[in-house]
Order: structure tokens, then sequence, then C-alpha cells
């Protein structure tokens, strides 16, 4: 191709993406000069080059825009919706002629009268109101040379708009055409040469001097140079590793110099490659501009951080997964605009990108403030995919659930708009995003929005990675997914505890699962008891867990290179590497032990931070349950929540007291109870003991042994006659003992509950939904089950703010019951808001106190609770709740 | 016979006579085998290998040849043979196979010789199977026979079981 051609393209290319998102800039801000002034430049440009290079299709095409756009500058046009998509018709069809061009170094066959007589009656149409410039005079003078935007229409017509818009940012590759242009105007307007040598001399000493600054380079030969500095490093590394150990060796000052050199060498040619990540989204505003007329949604793309850079590679490998994302946020994620405004919502949508950098990372976030995820639909098509069962589903957590739109053929889009839902799903995007290295996380809110995290590295040929040893094999560990290092000895605090043959490492108050890469990855079994292993935290998505290995080196800056085909399948390793001293070691993809462990990467969330929140404001979602023995060899549970502290006392130190055992404990008499009332204490040593604790009472509840702590749905199965049992339920799989901690705990004082009998209320078929609000964890955590077992299902939540923000989520309830005493907003004046507003003013409320004065009762009914119970009154708690319920139900 | 001449006195393989084709041979459990001569990048003594968990129990590891990482099969396994003894050392032949390097592990690596089409016979049927999967077809020398291997074969592991 020539070569003038071919640069006119590549010029040409750049200007019109710029163009793309000057052009929805101005649609949003129609009054700025300098942004119309940037718009005019442009178009002018390219309608000079083609000019000059023999093209008059696009000339005419370029040249009927720029008539458009100079009314706009001078104000004789209104800038709206609809002039906007024709001037971005015209820059379609600009580039649709480009496309041609550079396949076919000729323009194609066609006109373009259409488009030329709609842009030019659009530019006489609306200027028949305004006489002064008629179509003739500005054209010549745009027909002039330079690329600066012109003041020439403005010196034509009478009254000036005030100073020529400021020169825009210079741009290196504008001299041609301003050169070449000379010949071409005919018509000298005096004014315009002036303006034009006024501007032009400070412009063109500018323009020059950063044309001095930059050169275009070969992108394969940036490539090539990345390649072999690759290859230095490596080499350098296999050096350092040969003086390693030699303090005396003459190549030690050399040796460290050429290392530094090869470092800032490497970081040179790698920033050679950088990009601002804006690159890759300058399509965007463009994409959600249409996407916004064509949905008729309202919507406001923010993009933050647009200059961040990371390498050329991963800028386009990550454009498209990119460009999916913002669509889909923009398209599912939004709600239109009529229901945002029926929920409350600010009508206009909004879509936020930011990206920065975090230790040797690039996160990208993509978020939107739509209606979440549908988790019904997922679920749906979850099973209906095969992908998992009904029963499965059960099983997880809505965080867990959203996963799934990561797996291959996943679209909820319930219509395929020509924007989405086509099939090119979250998988591909997920496929993408890890080929670089990278993660994606998701979360999701009901009515809240949704959001995505892309985590990817800031450079694909070189990472960073930990090298370790396992039966004598060494392995690299990609940085990335590395947390922390843990050692394990003999005679440290904790060791690897198993249960069941599952190993794990009680590490800051979190049972941390542990993968042994021995076991994984088939190696022998080395037959010498270790005296210290280590355990690398290793983070998937949301799911972190250990991975035992036998040493740990270094950190190398390692090359990945693929591995062999025939060794693909091999989930385990993500490549392979050449380590300093020359040998061949592979790279183990933390992803791909996570999968063969059983706990998908992608079903992770069982122990991200969130999901406390989860659980709270789901019924269905898991509980932390503590499992012991005591009293029997059956396993018993309590929710681990309700459990103040573990701990073991001396049996000596136990007191008696009016024949009732306890111990000196953190300053206070600690009473301790049997859960079989035997009182039957270890001969010897050290007694396992669960201290129950609420503000000012402690407790200790014997136990013969503290089995496991698991993390499982609390569905009581079966519920029990005999009193301080709430009932059984599977727990991890076993049959399990529900202890009502309740029922011990007035035991060892009168006071902490008002009665102790108790007696549940009929289940009900329809499992009421029962909203508890109380910010005391402890009763959260007592009466939800209490609650469950006698049928209902409990939403339980610790603030009067976040029961309301159930509501904004159009959450509804059979009943609420509430504490009054709470930090915020009191149960009073919740009572005040529920009844103050629609949507709940029919629920019937429970008020909970411990204050059951009649005053107090009088107080609570004025405000809207439809009965009053005393905070410990189980009994009438249960009965008031279902008689309300009915008396709520028959009144409607 | 004089039909076979060692490639070195043949002006080069592309003026060649089309029905010869030259060959690297190897030995494995004493019989002869070939390759195209074509194929093949380079002759190795022994190496360090890097063992490959969970890889086919033929890929033997990984190696280094040159900066340029090369996973090594041992053709012993994968033609059903016992593993070489650990006290004798073998021989490698690097193939090209698709952009990618392979080694194939063999016992010794003998010269290269020019064969005649004349000679070229098919399998007989009743050449063990696990052969008669990798062998193209078999070469009459004058004292032994040459069983030419299907590398393509060889490295396709996807129709392994």
């Amino acid at each position: 191709m020539d070569d003038l051609l071919s640069e006119f393209l590549t010029e040409t290319s750049e200007s019109l993406s710029t163009l793309d998102v000057a052009l929805v800039n101005l649609e949003q801000n129609p009054n700025d000069p300098q942004i119309l002034g940037n718009i005019f430049r442009l178009v002018h440009t390219i309608k000079g080059t083609c000019g000059f290079l023999g093209l008059p299709r696009l000339e005419h095409v370029a040249h009927a825009g720029e008539n458009v756009l100079g009314k706009f500058r001078d104000g004789e046009l209104e800038v709206t919706p609809t002039a906007v998509t024709l001037i971005l018709q015209s820059i379609d069809r600009i580039k649709l002629i480009l496309g041609h061009l550079e396949q076919n170094e000729c323009e194609p066959e066609g006109s373009d009268e259409d488009l030329i007589a709609e842009l030019n009656a659009m530019a006489d149409g609306r200027a028949a109101g305004s006489p002064p410039p008629p179509p003739p005079p500005p054209m010549p003078t745009f027909e002039s040379l330079s690329s600066i935007p012109e003041p020439a229409p403005a010196a034509a017509a009478p009254p000036p708009p005030p100073p020529p818009p400021p020169p825009p940012a210079p741009v290196a590759h504008d001299p041609e055409p301003e050169v070449e242009d000379e010949p071409a105007p005919k018509a000298g307007v005096p004014a315009h040469v002036a303006a034009q040598v006024v501007t032009g001399a400070p412009l063109e000493a500018k323009e020059s001097a950063v044309a001095a600054q930059t050169i275009r380079v070969n992108v394969e030969l940036l490539e090539n140079l990345m390649t072999l500095v690759s290859e230095l490093v490596l080499t350098r590394n296999q050096l350092l590793q040969m003086v390693r150990g030699k303090d005396d060796s003459e190549f030690a000052t050399p040796l460290q110099r050429l290392s530094h050199i090869t470092t800032d060498l490497q970081e040179g040619v790698m920033k050679t490659r950088m990009q601002p990540i804006g690159n890759a989204w300058a399509k965007l505003p463009r994409i959600v501009r249409d996407l916004s007329v064509e949905m008729n949604k309202k919507i406001d793309l923010q993009m933050l951080g647009a200059e961040t850079e990371l390498d050329r590679q991963v800028l386009e490998l990550i454009k498209d997964p990119l460009t999916h994302m913002v669509r889909n946020s923009a398209d599912h994620g939004l709600e239109p605009t009529e229901e945002r405004k029926r929920i409350g919502k600010p009508e206009v949508g909004k879509v936020v990108l930011n990206a920065f950098h975090e230790g040797g990372h690039i996160i990208i976030e993509i978020s939107d403030d739509g209606r979440g995820l549908n988790l019904d639909r997922i679920k749906q098509k979850a099973v209906q995919n095969g992908i998992a069962t009904e029963s499965e589903l059960e099983t997880l957590t809505p965080q867990q659930i959203y996963q799934f739109i990561f797996k291959a053929g996943f679209s909820t889009a319930e219509k395929v708009t020509s924007v989405s839902g086509r099939g090119v799903g979250m998988d591909v995007v997920r496929t993408n995003i890890e080929k670089i290295g990278g993660t994606v996380e998701l979360k999701s809110f009901p009515g809240k929005g949704s959001s995505f995290v892309i985590k990817i590295p800031l450079t694909l040929a070189i990472v960073s990675a930990l090298i370790v040893e396992c039966a004598n094999e060494r392995f690299a560990i990609p940085q990335i997914s590395v947390l922390e290092l843990v050692r394990v000895t003999a005679n440290s605090e904790h060791g690897i505890e198993m249960i069941n043959n599952a190993p794990v490492l009680r590490l800051r108050d979190r049972l941390l699962p542990l993968v042994s890469l021995k076991r994984q990855l088939l190696l022998s079994e080395d037959t010498e008891e270790r005296q210290e292993t280590f355990i690398v935290v290793t983070q998937v998505g949301t799911y972190t867990f250990g991975i035992i290995v036998d040493r740990v080196f270094d950190t190398e800056e390692i090359v990945v290179k693929p591995v062999a085909p025939i060794l693909r399948h091999i989930a385990m390793f993500s490549g392979n590497t050449i380590l300093g001293d020359g040998s061949v070691i592979m790279i183990l993809d933390p992803n791909g032990i996570a999968g063969a462990t059983g706990e998908s990467g992608l079903l992770g969330g069982a122990q991200a931070a969130d999901t406390q929140t989860v659980r709270e404001s789901h019924a269905d979602a898991k509980t932390s349950l503590l499992v012991f023995r005591a009293g029997g060899e059956d396993l018993k549970a309590v929710p681990l929540a309700l459990v103040a502290r573990l701990e073991e006392i001396e049996v000596t130190d136990i007191e008696h007291s009016h024949g009732k055992p306890m111990v000196q404990y953190r300053g206070h008499l600690m009473p301790l109870i049997a859960i079989d009332g035997s009182m039957s204490f270890r001969e010897e040593g050290r007694q396992p003991v669960l201290v129950f604790s609420d503000q000012e009472h402690t407790m200790g509840l014997v136990v013969d042994e503290i089995v496991d702590i698991v993390e499982d749905r609390l569905r009581v199965e079966l519920s029990a006659g005999n009193p301080g049992i709430i009932g059984t339920a599977v727990i991890a799989g076993k049959a399990t003992t529900i202890i009502d901690a309740g029922y011990y705990l007035p035991q060892a004082f009168g006071d902490w509950f008002g009665r102790n009998d108790k007696e549940f209320g009929n289940a009900d078929f329809h499992a009421p939904r029962v909203l508890l609000v109380d910010d005391s964890p402890f009763f959260r955590n007592l009466l939800t089950p209490l609650l469950s077992v006698a049928g209902y299902e409990v939403i339980s939540v610790e603030s009067v703010d976040k029961a309301l923000a159930l509501r904004e989520q159009g959450n509804e309830f059979d009943a609420i019951i509430s504490d009054i005493e709470m930090p915020g907003m009191s149960g009073f004046e919740f009572a005040v808001a529920v009844r103050g507003d629609a949507r709940w003013a029919q629920i019937p409320m429970v008020a909970l106190s411990s204050h059951a004065t009649e005053k107090d009762f009088e107080r609570g009914r004025q405000v809207g609770f439809n009965d009053y119970i005393a905070k410990f009154d189980r009994d009438a708690l249960l009965q008031t709740l279902a008689s309300t319920i009915a008396a709520s139900k028959g009144a409607a | 016979m004089n039909q076979i001449v060692p490639a070195g006195k043949r002006p080069s393989t592309e003026l060649a006579a089309p029905e010869t084709q030259d060959f690297v041979t190897m030995f494995i459990e004493g019989q002869l085998f070939g390759i195209p001569v074509l194929t093949v990048q380079d002759v190795l003594g022994p190496q360090k290998i890097t063992r490959i968990p969970l890889a086919p129990r033929e890929v033997a590891g990984s190696l280094n040849l040159r900066g340029r990482i090369v996973t090594a099969i041992d053709v012993r396994l994968r033609l059903g043979l016992p593993k070489r003894a650990e006290e004798k050392k073998g021989m490698s032949v690097v193939v090209d196979m698709g952009g990618e390097l392979y080694s194939l592990m063999v016992d010794s690596v003998g010269e290269v010789l020019s064969l005649p089409a004349a000679k070229f016979e098919r399998n007989p049927p009743t050449l063990d199977l696990h052969w008669r999967e990798f062998s193209i077809g078999i070469y009459r020398l004058e004292d032994k026979l040459l069983v030419v291997l299907d590398v393509g074969k060889l490295l396709d592991f996807t129709r392994n079981e």
C-alpha cells in the first residue's frame, strides 16, 4: 500500500474514534465551544487530507458533515440528538469507506447523495431562519488548509463569537494536510488570511516541537524488543544464580550493574508498550449512547481512571470483554426509565467504569446501579442447562449462584436485543480474562445493581512467581494469587488439623481449607516426617484456600510460556518457564487447583467477607454451627454466633457455691451448666466449655469435646419435644441435635429470661415470612432458630435502616418483630416509619422489649404496634405472632 | 545392494528422486525405527528432565533446549515397551510439531539413510496393534527391517485410550 495512504488510514481511524467520544460529549454539553472546535477540527482534517489524496467520496461526506458542524459552532444550528445521530451516521459512512480503502486501496463504488442531502438539509433547513451566511461563503473557507479551527466563518459573519476556540492539543500527525493543501483555497477572504497568519505561527512551532518528540514505531518491533528483553532477564537470572553464594566472585560487581541495567531496560521496554486504558474505552460512550437511544433508557456512563496505563497486549485482549460487560450492564442491568421512576431511583441509570493500579495489577471495576442479577432466572437457567440441580442450588448462597453466569451458554436476557444476548456470554469474557492471567469477580445486590471487578497483571510477558518445592519438584505459583505464606512447624501453635482426612488450618479465627499439592499432583509421598511445612494462602475469586508445600524459595520474575498442546488438558498448570538455573518448571494454576478440589474457583464466596450480610438477609443462607459432643456420643450443635468463646478450664479451678459449679472467669463468677444436668466433670486436666455471654451475664456450657465448626444451612427437620433441644438437623451430612441455648441460660441466671418452659407454636404451613429487627446479635441468633422451628421464615436485620432498606427492595413480610431500644432509630420510630408508608402499612408489628410496663404497651399501640411482648417471653411471642398473623390475614 | 546411500552423498533432499526419502534412524530394544529427516531439529544426549505431574505416562517431562521448552516423550512407553533400565543412558531426537518442540526419547540414534520407495511396504497385518497405530509402514533393509514412525500420531494424545 502507498505509504501516504496507509499513514492517512491510521491517522484517520484514530481521529474517528476520538470523534465518536467527542460527539457524545457534545450531545451532553451542546454549548461547549471547545468540544465543538475539536470536532470541527477533526472532521476538517479528514476532509482536507482526503481531498489531497484524491478521495472524492470521502471528501464529500466529510464536507457535508463539516457544514453542519460549522453551523453548530456558529450557533446557527442547535445541537440536538437527531443532528448528532446524523453526524454519527456520516462518520459511520466514512468508516465504511475507509474499511474498503484499506482492503482495496480505492474508494468503493456507490453514492452518498442520500446522506449528503440529509446533511445539507439539516444545514440549510434550519439555517434558513438565520439570514446572514448563505451556504456558499463558508464553503471556500472550509476548503482551506489548516487543521486549526477556523475563525473564518466568524470573520465572515458580522457579530463574531468571542475568540476562536483555543487551539486543541496539538496532534503530531497534522502537518501534511496543512502544507499540501496550500494551493487549494480559491477565495482569498482577506480576513481569513489574516486570521490564519496570526494563529498559524505559534501553533506551528508548538506542533513541530511535539513532532520531534514522538515517533511512530512498528508494534512488531516493540514485540521483538520485549521478547529479547525477556530472554535477557532469564539470562541475567541464570547468571545471578551462578554467582549466588560465592561472595568473593569477581563477577559480583559487574553482574550487579548488569542486573540493574536489565531491570531498567525491562521497565523501559515495558513502558513503550504501555497505553492508557482509555484507548480501550474510546468506543464505549458511543455504544452506550446508541444503546440508550435504542432502548430508550437514560444512561450516564462514567469513566474514571482512563489514563491508567497497561500493556498493549493486555489492552487488546480486554477490549472486547470490557465492551461486552458495559453493554450488559447498560442493557440487562439498568432498568427502563419508567421502572426506575416507579421504584424511586434516579431516572438516569449509572454505569461506572473505574480503572486503577493496585500492587502490580490493574483493577477495572464495572458497576451499575440497576436491578442486580435476577437470581430466579439464573437458577432456572442453571437447571435448564443442566449446570446444577435444584438440590445443588438449594445449598448455594446467592453470590455463588450469580457466578453461574460465567458458565458457557448462559444469557439471562429474555429477549435477544441487537445489543446483547447474542450467545457471546460472560463465559467468553471470563475465558478471555483468564487467558491473560486475570481474574473476574462478580457481586450483585438485588435492586442495588451489580459490579464486576477485573484484576489483570500489568504485563503478560513477565510475571513474578513464588517458587515452591513439593516432593523434590519445584513449581511456580503466580504471585498475583498468593495472599500470604504460613510456616507450620511441629511445635507451632496451630498445626494442620484433619477433619475426616480433609486438612484445615486455623488461621486468625477462621478455618482455612487446605490442599495438599502432593496429593493433588499425585506426587509420591516422602516417608520422612517433616519438621516444617509451608502453606501458601491463595485466593481465587472469593475463595481462599491454602496449598501445602514442602519448601518455599524466593520469588522470581518468570517469562510465562504456554505448555505443549498435549499437556493443555491438565488444569493444574497454566504454563511453564525456564528458571535462572536453566531448569524447566511448571507454573501452577491456582484456579485449576481450586477446581480440582471440588470447590470450583467460580463458586467461591463461601468465605467472602460479604457473606455475613447475605446470611442476614436470606433465611436460606448458611449458618456457622459449632458441633460438639456432650453427655453422649451423638453430635450436638449450637449456632456459632451464640457462642462468645471456647474455653478450656482447669478442672481444679472449678468451685462450688450453693452446690452449683462455677469458675472465676475474667474477674467474674461464671456458672457452669452441663447439657444433661449430670454435672460430671473430667477427673483431671482441662474441661472444654462453651461460653455464652450477653451484656452482663456469662455462662459456661460444659461439653465433652468440640468436634468442628461447620457452615451449613440450619434447617431443623425434626422438632424435639425435649426441653433444651430445638430439634434435629442434618449438618455436614450427619444428624445433629440442635441445642437450645436459651434453655440453659436461665438455669444459670434466673433473670436471663422471664420464663424457661418452652412450647412451640404450631407450624404454619405457608411458612409466613417474619422480619426480625433487633440490634443484639444474641437475640437475633436466639430467636431465628426458635422462630424457624415454629415454621416461620425469618429474616433478621440489626437495625431499622436495614429493615427499611428491605422495604426499598420490595420485600414483603407477614409480620414484623421489632426491638424497641436500638441505637439509631428506635422501635417506636420504626413503627411510625412503617405505618407512614403504604407498602408495609398493613403488616402486623409486634414489639419486643425488656421494659414491659403498661405505659410502654400504650405507647407501642399508639405508634402502630399490634402487640407488645416482654423480650424473654417466648411462648407469648409465638402465640402473639400466630394470632396477629391470623388476625391480619382474616382482616385481609 | 547399493540403493541405500547415506544421505550426505546426495546433493540435497529436494533434488533427490521422489522415490527415495531420507530418514533419521534410531534404535529401541534393538529394533530399527526411522522418522523423516526433515522433521528432526536436533539430536540430544541425556538431558536433565523436569517431571510433569499428572501428565500422560508417556510424557517423561520437559527440558530446556537453548531457551525453548521441549516436551520429552518416552517412545518406549508409547510403544508399549518397558521403561529403559535406569543405568542405560538414552538419546533423544527433537522434532517440531506445529511449532512446538518434542523430544522423542529412544535408546540410541543411528545414521541418516536414504531409502527407495520400492523397499517400502505397508504394515503387515500381524503387527502388534499398538505398533500398527504408530507405524506408517516398513522398509526392507538388507539385514533388518526399519519401522517408519508416524510422528503425528506418536504425539497425538487426544486419541489415547
